[in-house]
């Protein structure tokens, strides 16, 4: 069950995590508990799954290259294509969608000569076609994902 | 021109920073640097924003967040920096791109994720948004995702890949 600490490390630190050498006890001085306490929490969090990591997010196509790729795949084969998909350590985020195109991920590599190669080993390992959907420009500045975690219904305010 | 020392420390950092009261003089022990130059160079890449935020990572599906839609538009490349602004100020908007079509078979150009708490929520928020950004007359489509197969944050080296070291020396 998620306490009212769990859901404050949840919302309050996606942004700017502490860069000091101690950003928990920066966490736990400011709200106002035992350094101890901000670790457990966040041990707990971590180990129920409910964060994946505390870590960076790259922005795309600073560090290498990365790609969203679409694949139209026929729904008896489309756990065995996604498996196989899922093996390239370039691949992540990757989801069946509703659609025609139902299989959709990220690949993400160093250089296009590279992406090139994993995107031909995967057509070739599935024998389907992929479609690539390139970033062409990021509108979104703020990567955070704000929950909302009380039971009550939300409204749509506008960020201001 | 990124340095090396950078890349190396992107790759110890990417998958998580410990759980514990020194994280970052743990990152610095395995690069054999100063914890205060681990900080440092973290800092200045947030600051010039390669890293474009630092912090909790949080698993949507897991947390209640069960239906999450991919919404398509094909807008007149003249509005798509317009509406692509506009529509990424809304809460609800997750990630919001341009992205280019692909003749008849995607004819769309942006992009944006809604994550909610169940289908109608999403198709509420949809709604409101296409009446708030007078969005009604451009052709849109909404793929909601359905299976998980692999999520996991993006590895700019990832282990196991001949090519991670390629381009480091």
């Amino acid at each position: 069950m998620l306490t009212i600490l769990h859901k404050q490390l949840l919302n309050d630190y996606q942004q700017d995590f502490p860069l000091s050498p101690t950003p928990y006890l920066d966490i736990a001085n400011s709200l106002g508990i035992t350094e101890e306490e901000v670790l457990v929490a966040f041990s707990a969090l971590s180990e129920q799954d409910f964060i994946s990591r505390i870590g960076p997010i790259i922005q795309p196509n600073q560090l290498g290259i990365s790609t969203l790729v679409a694949m139209a795949i026929p729904e008896k084969h489309i756990s065995e294509v996604a498996e196989v998909i899922s093996q390239f350590p370039e691949v992540n985020h990757n989801y069946e969608r509703e659609h025609h195109f139902n299989l959709w991920f990220v690949l993400i590599a160093h250089d296009q000569q590279h992406l090139t190669h994993v995107i031909k080993q995967i057509e070739k390992q599935t024998n389907f076609k992929t479609m690539q959907l390139p970033l062409l420009k990021d509108y979104f500045i703020n990567l955070g994902f704000q929950l909302n975690l009380e039971p009550q219904e939300e409204n749509f305010p506008i960020n201001a | 021109m990124i340095e090396a020392i950078d890349l190396d420390l992107i790759a110890a950092v990417q998958e998580g920073l410990p759980i514990a009261s020194r994280p970052y003089a743990l990152i610095a022990e395995q690069l054999n640097l100063d914890e205060s130059e681990v900080i440092a160079r973290l800092s200045k890449l947030k600051q010039q924003g390669l890293i474009k935020r630092l912090g909790v990572i949080v698993k949507h599906r897991r947390l209640g967040y069960c239906s999450n839609a991919m919404v398509v538009f094909d807008m007149p490349d003249t509005r798509v920096n317009e509406m692509g602004l506009q529509i990424s100020q809304f809460h609800f908007i997750n990630l919001c791109y341009q992205r280019p079509r692909h003749g008849d078979q995607w004819p769309y150009n942006l992009f944006c994720m809604i994550h909610g708490k169940s289908r109608e929520k999403v198709l509420q928020q949809l709604n409101y948004l296409i009446e708030h950004c007078a969005l009604e007359n451009y052709a849109h489509d909404i793929l909601f995702s359905r299976r998980c197969f692999k999520q996991r944050g993006a590895l700019y080296f990832p282990r196991g890949s001949d090519f991670s070291h390629e381009n480091r020396d």
